[in-house]
């Protein structure tokens, strides 16, 4: 048995682990598996999506072999534990890029695929399924199931953003998209109050690829810093810049009540002061945290709740603001907090989570029933606003929650393999 | 035709995780003439597919042999040195037993010695005859910090391994006014398909990765002896020189 925890760090659990590497003999390590099982990748999701507690994980990340690339049209054949920062570096300077990327790289393309993850360009690109071409699935009866958009359609949609639930992914196809160099053109806006912001992003939707923004949480108006970015025709050196690990998990999080009014002001007033037009390396720009390894210590040794909600447009500003006055009557706080718009446009998966409107993201150091009693403050919002809550970042939502936010949860559930299971699947499924 | 501007490299038991790690590195960094050689035919395509995406302008090739049998060892190495000069050689096959197996039943014994102790030597054997005839080149053996000192949970995987520490000395002695590189690796306990049971002990196990750049990086030095992560050569020496009466109390 080995101890494994999720990006949160919430618990630590015993799972018996078995590490797959031969593409060819998987099948046989999952009917050699006597409980239900789950694959696991980096365990960068943040709840209990990449957990089974006492029961078997696959692991893949020894899946991590190209299989072919196509010059002339950029489609990638990989086995699913290459991490995408693997193919951003080799293929970047190659002039292809992977179209969607989240907020790391350091994740595995079959996970990337199991959350149908989302990046700073959901209205022009969508979410990662969107530029799967091919999927090669293993059933835990020994079935294999080849399916992409146009092929077995339906195992598809399950399976994008089907949180590992409809068997182990084992190789796919991934369409790269043809990109000028390793460089952005980017902008950088301080904005005072979510007018503003809303503003912004609607005038950056039809110019801009890359849309994102970080928001003050500790202010009422909702103050932040909004960032847009084009991939950039010309080039610079690259100074390398030395990665840091975080070397010990404190007893108490490092983002507190002393620690992070100061640090959300200075944030902002610094990126305001350099506010302006940017020629930004990919990697700072895409993953800012990547140069901050095992970052998630910081919020000490009980861990810390991810919380991400998308909320209809209609009801967003005001949602939103609901949001931030809750967090602040609750006198908690979060430095990690996101606010982008998404696209008007439908996710691939069945259980993605990207819909139309906008999406807020926030972190939370665990301090057990105060924070508990904050999030279910936040259900409510979501509840009302007929939102729903991302399940890779999520360890608590309650199943009315997520029943309410998944309309094909039934359909979806047709396609489940039966050999899998997860805490999360547990939690809210039953089984 | 042999490009002669690339780099020409071997790799036996090329399919093994830190020889396919190395490999990545040695593609990445610029193309080369790649010969990897290993046991299972179906286990080498994939290999070599994954590297072809790495690295288009690589030339690489796949080889298939049984690294116990003399005649298979000679028609290789007189094959790939019939075609030029070899830049490097790794030899990095082996297989990491149950020494309990070992104990109980003789067969698995002698070819975990033959496969992990006789096999390299004879590899290696083969290829320094041409090396030096050439006057040129890197042959880096993978041993195992496990050689360093025998100890009751590993002994026979032990003194296959101090037996090639012993056989590179010798080589390193016998080269040494040549200009002809012997290259001895010794890796700690390290994460791949080899060690997945000791994961589930437990064990501290180091990422394939670092230790693949640590041999990459030491082999373009010319460092004689690599301890991978470094922090084994520290960890050996004291176990090298600990006292008998001490030793004999660890449960290692």
């Amino acid at each position: 048995m080995v101890k494994v925890s999720s990006w949160g760090q919430l618990e630590h659990s015993e799972h018996r682990v078995s590490y797959l590497s031969n593409r060819d003999n998987i099948a046989s390590q999952l009917a050699n598996t006597s409980s239900h099982g789950l694959a696991h990748g980096m365990g960068r999701s943040y709840g209990d999506v990449c957990l089974n507690p006492n029961g078997q994980l696959w692991s893949t990340t020894g899946l991590n072999r190209f299989i072919s690339f196509d010059e002339e049209t950029g489609l990638l054949r990989c086995e699913s534990g290459i991490l995408l920062q693997d193919i951003q570096q080799l293929f970047i300077p190659r002039g292809w890029i992977i179209p969607v990327t989240p907020g790391t790289q350091l994740i595995t393309v079959g996970g990337a695929i199991a959350n149908d993850v989302h990046g700073k360009n959901h209205h022009v690109s969508g979410s990662f399924g969107d530029h799967v071409q091919k999927i090669k699935l293993l059933r835990t009866d020994g079935s294999i199931i080849n399916c992409g958009p146009e092929l077995e359609p339906e195992w598809f949609t399950a399976t994008v953003g089907g949180f590992g639930l409809t068997g182990v992914i084992v190789e796919v196809e991934l369409q790269l998209r043809p990109v000028p160099s390793a460089w952005i053109d980017a902008e950088n806006i301080a904005y005072d109050n979510l007018t503003e912001f809303f503003q912004l992003a609607d005038d950056s939707e039809k110019d801009w690829e890359y849309t994102v923004s970080w928001i003050d949480c500790l202010s009422k108006q909702g103050r932040g810093i909004f960032m847009r970015g084009n991939a950039s025709e010309t080039s610079e050196p690259v100074v390398q810049s030395k990665k840091i690990t975080v070397p010990f998990t404190p007893p108490i999080s490092l983002v507190n009540k002393l620690t992070l009014k100061p640090f959300n002001m200075a944030y902002f007033h610094k990126k305001k002061y350099w506010a302006g037009k940017q020629h930004v390396h990919y990697e700072p720009f895409f993953y800012p945290l990547d140069k901050l390894l095992k970052w998630n210590r910081i919020y000490g040794s009980k861990g810390f709740y991810q919380y991400q909600s998308v909320i209809p447009r209609h009801v967003g500003a005001d949602a939103v603001q609901e949001m931030l006055n809750q967090i602040s009557r609750s006198g908690e706080g979060s430095f990690l907090a996101v606010l982008k718009t998404f696209g008007n446009r439908e996710s691939v998966g069945m259980m993605s989570f990207p819909q139309p409107g906008v999406t807020l993201a926030l972190d939370f150091p665990n301090k057990g029933k105060k924070t508990i009693k904050l999030l279910e403050n936040l259900d409510a919002i979501v509840r009302e606003a007929k939102g729903r809550i991302y399940l890779a970042k999520d360890a608590r939502m309650p199943r009315d929650l997520f029943e309410a936010g998944y309309p094909n949860l039934d359909t979806f559930l047709q396609y489940r393999d039966s050999g899998i299971s997860s805490a999360l699947s547990r939690r809210l499924i039953g089984s | 035709m042999l490009d002669n501007t690339k780099k020409r490299i071997i790799i036996i038991g090329a399919t093994s995780s830190i020889a396919e790690h190395c490999a990545r590195l040695w593609v990445t960094n610029k193309s080369v003439d790649l010969a990897l050689v290993g046991r299972n035919a179906e286990k080498l395509k994939k290999l070599s597919m994954d590297l072809k995406v790495r690295s288009p302008q690589s030339t690489i090739n796949e080889i298939a042999i049984n690294f116990t049998q003399v005649r298979d060892i000679n028609a290789l190495v007189d094959g790939l040195a019939s075609k030029g000069t070899l830049d490097l050689v790794l030899i990095a096959h082996g297989s990491l037993p149950e020494q309990q197996e070992c104990q109980r039943n003789l067969n698995t014994c002698a070819d975990e010695m033959l496969i992990n102790g006789v096999s390299p030597v004879l590899v290696s054997e083969a290829f320094i005859t041409y090396m030096e005839k050439n006057n040129t080149g890197t042959l880096a053996v993978i041993g195992s910090v496990a050689g360093d000192r025998g100890r009751k949970s590993n002994y026979v995987y032990g003194a296959a391994k101090g037996l090639v520490t012993r056989y590179i000395q010798g080589l390193q002695h016998r080269l040494a006014s040549t200009k002809v590189k012997v290259v001895l690796i010794k890796p700690g306990p390290t994460e791949t398909p080899m060690t997945a049971h000791l994961k589930q002990q437990g064990v501290k196990l180091a990422s394939v990765e670092g230790v693949a750049e640590d041999i990459v990086k030491g082999i373009e030095k010319g460092k004689p002896v690599i301890y991978t992560p470094s922090k084994w050569m520290v960890i050996m020496m004291v176990i090298r020189h600990l006292p008998r009466f001490v030793f004999n109390k660890m449960d290692i």
